[in-house]
């Protein structure tokens, strides 16, 4: 396909600026003329200045938008010269839609006061969303007909079940790797042994469980905020509501159900499953399983794993409220549904560690 | 049989920020009455169909459905009664995705009635069957076309036989023969079941096909907000109305240079 010739004459004649222009004003021309036809016109403001368009062979809206721009720059309207009618028209059109407007300027960024302000403000929420489930859940027995159970057993499956191969997989990985890179320092004072006792208290106590929290968060709250996203989306938050089911009753509180019933043995299999991983560490280096099991069931206590236990059914009600609370707030369209998501994850790790923060004072407290 | 109408609205507003979407909205439905809400985009007619459903508060006056005072004060338990007097057909449908049409369907008869499970299916069979579907029954609403949606979308708005039901924009984005369905549909459901319908369009061929009255929302109605432009039957208004909006639209015509 030959090139097709476009191009700007300027001509000074009788005291006017005449700009010539000849061949295609359309979209690839219009970028290499723009800049030159601007600049006369601009030079041309304390003249007379004319436009010739005689020599067009097509012009289309992005050369009635040049011709438009031409004409502004100069500030006086020009004298058209040879303009056909498709072109006075599409000019007329580029006329009124008038000059660029300039991009209203960025908000300035929150100061510190409307940053707290704002956060406070989440915090606010997630109180009252706290407080609306607590109420769902007292008046769940004069609205039990609500609940689907398929629904219970449905998320219950999703968040626990389908997650059990990663949950035992990072597990043994977990105890694993632990097990290896305690053994490496103890072995200089002789105390290779302890790390049994060391794996295990620390897998019971704390690593399994927040390890659980975050699969969970990753895995099950972003979920929970997707699907209750993407129905408020589709509206089907407001049909729910028309037809008079409460949606906290309907699909928040079965997650929260799923959340406190999976947490606990999701937490019980990675304890399980990174012993297992510290005892192939162990018996690599020589110690037999009998005495690997002394060390763990002398020095782990009950309290440990209860302790542990508790922190994860009470990380699996939060992560699971996070997800559903992230969902349930979701704006409109797809991208909202995606920011959901991603505030239901990171809401869940923080709250997570934050909480487990809560629970070690309490527990030294305790004296758990 | 009560002789007040399904529903009363006085003096009704809405604002967002510092903008009045409208204000001085007042109507009354006549109980088995086809109703239609209707104006050009932005004027607010989805937005007046959320607050007389009750998922919006007004920003002023009050609105009475089938007796009730569902604004204002204390109004919660008159809302949760009116609620189960109306069935709401969305935009998109909003069927619930992870259920089948008859599942959809059968849900509002699970929870508020005592019927066994099969004559809860039975019901929704029927239902399913009035607006064309029963052969669609276990199919799920991502497997189903956007017409089908809006039709299985009315026959759960149906399910517990309310005195009023609420279709937002049913014809929108529907080829004409299936939204000609639609229209007769309403009409043969209004005179089988003697149920109220207000309906949310601004498609003018469903309107001349099913309204008995209406009521026209515009956004410039006063100088600083929207509101009612014209009200009464849309077969007189376009020749009646001295409103330059209002007759273009009912002439079908871009408005008047002047009045633009």
């Amino acid at each position: 396909m030959p090139t097709p010739t476009s191009g700007l004459t300027t001509t000074e004649a009788s005291g006017r600026t005449v700009l010539a222009f000849d061949g295609r004003l359309d979209a690839s021309s219009v970028a290499r003329l723009w800049g030159q036809a601007l600049g006369a016109a601009r030079r041309a403001r304390d003249r007379a200045l004319a436009l010739d368009l005689s020599r067009l062979e097509t012009c289309d809206m992005a050369g009635a938008a040049m011709l438009a721009a031409v004409e502004r720059a100069h500030g006086v309207p020009p004298d058209l010269i040879g303009a056909n009618q498709q072109v006075s028209a599409l000019l007329a059109r580029a006329r009124e839609a008038g000059a660029p407007v300039a991009p209203a300027p960025p908000p300035p960024a929150p100061s510190t006061k409307e940053m707290l302000h704002a956060g406070l403000t989440a915090a606010g929420t997630g109180v009252v969303f706290l407080g609306e489930a607590t109420l769902a859940a007292i008046r769940l027995p004069a609205r039990r007909r609500m609940i689907r159970w398929a629904d219970l057993l449905r998320y219950t499956d999703q968040a626990g079940v389908s997650s059990l191969p990663l949950v035992v997989m990072l597990g043994f990985l977990m105890g694993l790797i632990l097990a290896f890179q305690s053994a490496v320092p103890m072995r200089e004072f002789g105390a290779e042994l302890f790390v049994a006792n060391l794996v295990s208290v620390s897998l019971t106590r704390e690593l399994g469980p927040l390890l659980a929290a975050v699969i969970l968060a990753g895995r099950t709250a972003s979920a929970f905020a997707a699907e209750i996203g993407t129905m408020k989306v589709n509206e089907e938050l407001d049909a729910l509501v028309t037809i008079g089911l409460d949606p906290m009753t309907m699909l928040v509180l079965p997650r929260l159900a799923a959340g406190l019933i999976v947490m606990p043995v999701m937490t019980v299999v990675l304890d399980l499953a990174g012993l297992l991983g510290m005892a192939v560490v162990m018996r690599g280096f020589g110690y037999p399983l009998s005495i690997i099991e002394t060390q763990v069931q002398y020095w782990t206590t009950p309290a440990d794993l209860y302790g542990g236990l508790v922190k994860a059914a009470c990380f699996g009600v939060v992560i699971a409220a996070i997800g559903c609370r992230a969902g349930l707030s979701t704006g409109k369209g797809p991208r909202a549904v995606g920011l959901s998501t991603t505030a239901a994850v990171v809401g869940g790790i923080v709250a997570t560690i934050v909480l487990d923060g809560v629970f070690a004072v309490f527990m030294n407290r305790l004296g758990i | 049989m009560t002789t007040d109408p399904m529903i009363r609205v006085e003096g009704l507003a809405q604002r967002f920020g510092n903008r009045t979407l409208y204000r001085d909205v007042s109507f009354t439905v006549a109980t088995g009455e086809v109703f239609v809400i209707l104006g050009g985009s932005g004027s607010g007619k989805s937005t007046l169909m959320k607050q007389l459903i009750g998922l919006l508060p007004p920003a002023a006056g009050s609105i009475e459905i089938a007796g009730y005072r569902v604004t204002g004060p204390g109004a919660v338990p008159a809302r949760e009664a009116a609620q189960r007097k109306i069935g709401v057909m969305f935009q998109s449908g909003a069927l619930f995705g992870s259920m089948s049409l008859l599942e959809n369907v059968m849900l509002p008869l699970e929870v508020f009635t005592d019927l066994p499970p099969p004559a809860q299916e039975a019901v929704a069979r029927v239902k399913l069957g009035l607006v064309g579907l029963a052969d669609a029954a276990t199919l799920y609403p991502a497997e189903i076309s956007g017409g089908m949606a809006k039709r299985a979308a009315i026959a759960r708005a149906m399910a517990l036989d309310p005195p009023l039901l609420f279709l937002d924009e049913p014809s929108a984005g529907l080829d004409p023969i299936t939204s000609a369905g639609l229209d007769r549909l309403i009409l043969d459901l209004r005179t089988d079941l003697g149920a109220t319908f207000v309906v949310v369009t601004h498609e003018l061929a469903s309107i001349l096909a099913i309204a008995d009255r209406c009521l026209m929302l515009d956004r410039h109605a006063f100088p600083d907000a929207g509101g009612v432009i014209a009200a009464g039957d849309p077969r007189r208004l376009g020749a009646e109305s001295t409103n330059p909006t209002v007759r273009a639209f009912f002439r079908r015509e871009p408005l008047p240079v002047e009045a633009a």
